[in-house]
């Protein structure tokens, strides 16, 4: 293991490796365009959060209009959050490090890349502007309508076609491990989303339809689903994230590429079974319920896995950490991936989900994956990319790479320790009984008790918005510095 | 017996066959002579740098 490690250089490639790259010439100005939307949603995206979470603690914000009401604007941040910020976040590093790691251009060149930036950005746009208008069908993080879904399926099938196309024509021989993380989002987002939107349109012209499925297996249908966009686009997609750009930033290969291999189809032959335990208690049988509940707990192996992989790769360089607090994002996202996903088999235990389930510690749980792992590891990626795309030496000022690490790991940590607290006291309160029989608590009682919490976790939301603004101000500072010149390192800050 | 007979026998055992193919993958990248192979592929990332 040592001799591999111990084999990079800290400056430029190997000689040996020169020749292959003669003809090659990556897509850029694409991913350029994708990290300015990824910022964009983001920062959409965070500040709906904080609204939305401002409405919980007082509802007069929902401002008595039906286009701003919490159950309108909480699809409109989901999917700001998963679809717009990680959705481009996936799209823009996928197209880099698939062009990167194959040696080869994006399939469809230019015109291919803009028209899957075009085509996802006018998918998120009929997507939000639908949910404000009431234009929904209800199903969870596929709210979206029949019309929209179709032309999510013209971009995503194109994206595919891109993907495999670039692959096909790769110069390196192997496929690296990150293209396949990527390669297994993009598939199983495609089965997924078209089985989960199997609708029939009551007319061509309006954007009502009906769900093809109904009852249990509707919600078997629609779990499956939901599960596997938690275990194939916030998992997956941003493990290929990880793979690529940890290495990168620390400068050194991945801890165990073995173990990578072993990560990856422990991954994809459990993920997909683990989608029942959303529907604990439920109508649907309960063999499958087990089921679920069986393959979510040996979802700990890919995920035990998949930590040690990304944290171990430091090892021999963890004094990097302390100067490079860009890779202190990226190595902090694992840390969030390998505790959210603990704590999600825990949380499909039968009984423990009889108390978690429909209380906030879900949310809780949600965001110490979205915002601990999705999110870090993208905010790692960018200040990664972005002096590497714009071709600037460095970033305009680690200092403010700092600030925005602490005041984000600050709004983190108040979010999740406020939803802990105020989710196990709401399912205690709702299963206690007085002497008599009787229900102790009116399910009003658990709203207000939970109100200081509400504020701890707006305040948590601030803070992450905050950090997002340290964070553009940074980047847009970086890239009005003047080009990087080969020979002279510029001077620190 | 024909192949929709024996799809009949096969079909309520895929946990099993499902396991064998992944312990399959796990033998292939743990085998000690495959070792070095699969670690250089590791360094794909850097061979990337214009």
């Amino acid at each position: 293991m040592s001799a591999i490690t111990a084999m990079d250089g800290v400056a430029g490639p190997a000689p040996q490796d020169l020749p292959a790259r003669a003809a090659f010439r990556p897509v850029e100005d694409v991913v350029r365009a994708f990290v300015v939307a990824t910022m964009f949603w983001g920062v959409a995206a965070f500040a709906a959060g904080v609204f939305i979470a401002l409405q919980l603690a007082f509802p007069i914000l929902n401002l008595d209009l039906e286009w701003t009401t919490f159950g309108r604007l909480r699809p409109l941040h989901t999917s700001a959050a998963i679809f717009a910020f990680g959705g481009n976040a996936l799209l823009g590093t996928s197209i880099h490090v698939v062009q990167r790691t194959c040696r080869a251009r994006l399939f469809g060149g230019d015109l291919m890349g803009w028209f899957l930036f075009w085509g996802y950005q006018l998918f998120i746009v009929l997507a939000a502007t639908g949910y404000l208008m009431g234009i929904t069908q209800s199903k969870e993080y596929a709210e979206p309508e029949w019309y929209v879904d179709l032309w999510l399926t013209i971009v995503w099938v194109a994206y595919l076609l891109a993907y495999l196309g670039t692959i096909m024509r790769r110069e390196e021989p192997h496929i690296y491990v990150a293209n396949w993380f990527y390669l297994a989002f993009i598939v199983t987002i495609a089965m997924l989303h078209i089985v989960n939107n199997l609708a029939v349109p009551v007319s061509f012209t309006g954007t009502k339809s009906y769900i093809l499925f109904s009852g249990v297996q509707d919600a078997m249908v629609q779990w499956w689903y939901g599960h596997n966009a938690v275990g194939f686009f916030l998992t997956a997609g941003f493990l290929g994230m990880m793979y690529y750009f940890i290495p990168k930033q620390a400068d050194r290969p991945v801890y165990s590429y073995r173990l990578s291999i072993v990560h990856f189809w422990s991954l994809i032959f459990l993920y997909i079974w683990a989608g029942p335990h959303h529907l604990h208690y439920t109508a649907l049988p309960d063999w499958a319920q087990t089921l679920g509940m069986t393959f979510s707990i040996m979802l700990w192996m890919p995920s035990w896995g998949g930590m040690i992989n990304g944290l171990m790769t430091l090892s021999g360089a963890w004094d990097k950490l302390r100067t490079d607090p860009a890779l202190r994002f990226s190595v902090t996202a694992v840390a969030f991936y390998g505790m959210s996903t603990f704590e999600g088999p825990v949380m499909s235990i039968k009984p423990v989900n009889a108390l978690s389930h429909y209380t906030d510690w879900t949310i809780g749980h949600v965001h110490s994956g979205a915002l601990g792992w999705v999110a870090f590891i993208v905010f790692g990626a960018v200040y990664y990319l972005v002096p590497v795309l714009w071709k600037r030496p460095q970033l305009y000022s680690t200092r403010l790479v700092s600030w925005h690490f602490w005041i984000a790991t600050l709004g983190i940590v108040l979010y999740i320790t406020a939803m802990w607290v105020s989710g196990i006291m709401q399912g205690l309160m709702w299963r206690a009984y007085d002497e008599l029989g009787f229900l102790q608590y009116a399910f009003v009682e658990t709203v207000a008790a939970m109100h200081p919490f509400y504020l701890i976790r707006a305040l948590g939301g601030v803070c992450f918005l905050v950090g997002s603004f340290i964070m553009i101000y940074n980047l847009w500072m970086t890239v009005r510095q003047p080009v990087a010149v080969a020979a002279q390192p510029a001077a620190a800050e | 017996m024909d192949a929709t007979e024996l799809l009949a026998v096969l079909r309520p055992l895929w946990s099993v066959w499902f396991m064998l193919l992944f312990l399959g993958i796990v033998a292939w990248a743990l085998w000690p002579t495959n070792r070095r192979r699969l670690e250089d592929h590791g360094r794909i990332p850097f061979r990337d740098d214009r």
